[in-house]
């Protein structure tokens, strides 16, 4: 059984070995004799081999890996818009991928144009939208951060707190939206304070359990040294918590741009989600499925972005 | 009579799901300066949390744990620790490491150069001056339970305590580490308290071996002096007959008078 398992392996990995390395040889014999042949661009010539003979995989390999790669999400796409054209024929007041091409485009012509307040371009709607969120996030994380840390340290206020937040956490923020118009008598805070109540949630919690979660090695560090409580919380606290902060920060940040598009429907004004309302009272429907992309595309980049800084900040498990 | 540490009586319960728990009983021990002392014995039989009372990271239930004098009645800088997983912290680099000990101990009354050549040396005495800009994850378990020595050498503690210091590692590390603690030790003439359940490593770094009873109610069986000139050599040691039978007197504590009913 086991001496079947390994010839069998072997078997696998020989005739692909073989042919793996006769490759990058040839081609390392081919470049000299080019490079006598263009003397003048040897610079350009050395530089572009190189990336090509390193990794040691043959060409139809790397181009399968290419194939892999990028096939399957573009199957994706075709799949998806093949359905939609399909269902748009047998349609007639709903768009299909064409038409919808061509009102993105004329959209996208001219993203930054105002005619008064309610029309204005698409850019203009997409960037009030980022700047509510981007203020009531900041608040949130102005408030929410200490709060975590408060509660993670000191079990009182933890056991003082934790009924409040567990009650209020699965209330939909939109439920706030009236206190918000009463408080701030304006459509525009209103919403802002929507995303204020959603985002602080997960900051809260996960900077708390960031907190409790560090490692009490670290803390022995900590009082081993004596360090000061300035050091204690620069040097192992604040980098200790660092991931869970941002884990919240992520986590605030997708609930935020799910609620702004639903709260500014309700609140009007200029916005990606009262555009989508606007557009479906102009019966241009193929302007709501644009809005649907734009708001799915610019979900993505926020989450990307914070999953980069994410990333700047891991550091490597001992 | 110039004992560092005096552990006089000392007794230690935790309180537990299942009741009160004796860890420790009546433990009586004096360590004098300069000297190297191991602490053995089988798992749980409270030897890491002797090492932890002397460290001030716990307090006894009974009895009293003096150092030059004072009660011990925390943690403290003067009592360095090197821990088992070397507990570095990982967002700083291992010149970072050893200054932020270095900086807490000296801090007040020395300048930023001397500070950093401090920490300097330090990296040096463990001969990890080629890592100083490297971070933790980036070098291997070995260097950084050396960069671990080097910041509790670099705070000059009147104690060095170190919990199974080079129990995560493996065999042939665990001895080129060992030498060169040696070597550190001879010279630094440091004090220090270590924590092993490795015979061979308690013969060959200590000047008395102190053997513990099974737990619960643990407390110290026997002291062995290891009367072997120093600086040691692991080598002329393997046919020197006294390092044999402080080996043997080890073993026969641990695996006949001490044997552990069914592990």
């Amino acid at each position: 059984m086991n001496t079947a398992t390994l010839t069998s392996a072997l078997g696998a990995v020989a005739p692909e070995a073989a042919p793996a390395h006769p490759a990058p040889v040839a081609r390392s014999e081919a470049t000299p004799a080019k490079e006598s042949d263009m003397a003048s661009s040897t610079p350009i010539q050395n530089a572009a081999p190189a990336p090509v003979a390193e990794p040691g995989t043959p060409f139809g390999e790397r181009v399968g890996q290419l194939f892999r790669a990028v096939i399957p999400p573009f199957l994706g796409f075709a799949f998806v818009i093949g359905l939609w054209a399909l269902v748009a024929m047998s349609s007639t007041d709903f768009p299909g991928p064409a038409k919808t091409f061509d009102a993105a485009v004329t959209l996208f012509s001219d993203p930054f144009y105002r005619n008064g307040p309610n029309d204005q371009g698409i850019g203009w709607n997409i960037l009030s939208s980022l700047k509510r969120v981007a203020i009531g996030f900041g608040v949130a994380a102005l408030v929410g951060i200490p709060m975590g840390f408060i509660i993670g340290r000191f079990a009182f206020m933890n056991s003082m707190l934790e009924p409040i937040i567990s009650i209020l956490r699965p209330v939909s923020p939109l439920a706030w939206l009236p206190i918000g118009l009463m408080v701030f008598k304006a459509a525009d805070p209103a919403s802002t304070w929507t995303i204020f109540i959603c985002s602080i949630w997960p900051m809260i919690l996960n900077t708390a359990q960031g907190v409790q979660r560090v490692p009490q090695d670290y803390l022995n560090v900590a009082r081993v040294l004596n360090l000061s409580e300035f050091k204690i919380i620069t040097k192992i606290l604040l980098p200790s918590v660092l991931p869970y902060m941002l884990t919240g920060i992520r986590l605030s940040i997708g609930t935020a741009w799910l609620v702004i598009v639903a709260a500014e429907m309700l609140t009007g004004g200029v916005g990606i989600g009262f555009w989508v309302w606007d557009e479906w009272n102009n019966l241009k429907v193929e302007h709501i499925i644009i809005a649907i992309f734009v708001i799915g595309i610019v979900g993505l980049l926020l989450e990307q972005l914070l999953l980069l800084i994410a990333r700047r900040f891991s550091y490597g498990t001992n | 009579m110039n004992a560092i540490v005096k552990v006089e009586n000392v007794g230690m319960a935790f309180e537990t799901k299942k009741g009160r728990f004796v860890a420790l009983k009546d433990v009586n021990l004096q360590i004098r300066s300069g000297e190297v002392v191991s602490l053995i014995g089988h798992s749980g039989c409270g030897k890491s949390t002797l090492l932890n009372l002397i460290a001030g990271l716990t307090l006894p239930t009974s009895g009293v744990m003096l150092c030059s004098g004072r009660e011990i009645a925390g943690p403290g800088p003067e009592r360095a620790v090197v821990f088992q997983n070397h507990s570095l912290l990982p967002w700083l680099s291992c010149f970072e490491n050893v200054y932020l000990a270095v900086e807490r101990v000296f801090g007040a009354k020395e300048g930023k150069a001397k500070l950093k050549e401090r920490t300097a040396a330090a990296l040096e005495m463990v001969h990890m001056t080629h890592a100083t800009q490297k971070m933790p994850h980036e070098i291997s378990g070995g260097m950084k339970q050396r960069i671990g020595i080097a910041r509790a050498f670099a705070m000059e503690p009147k104690i060095l305590l170190m919990d199974e210091p080079f129990g995560a590692l493996d065999a042939l590390t665990r001895a080129s580490l060992q030498d060169e603690l040696i070597g550190v030790m001879e010279k630094t003439g440091a004090t220090v308290v270590m924590v092993t359940h490795d015979v061979d490593e308690a013969v060959l770094l200590s000047d008395r071996v102190v053997m513990m009873t099974n737990g619960p109610a643990a407390t110290i069986g026997e002291i062995l002096e290891v009367k072997l000139d120093k600086p040691r050599d692991r080598l002329a040691l393997a046919h020197d007959p006294h390092f044999a039978e402080c080996r043997g007197a080890i073993l026969e504590f641990l695996y006949q008078k001490q044997m552990k009913k069914a592990a």
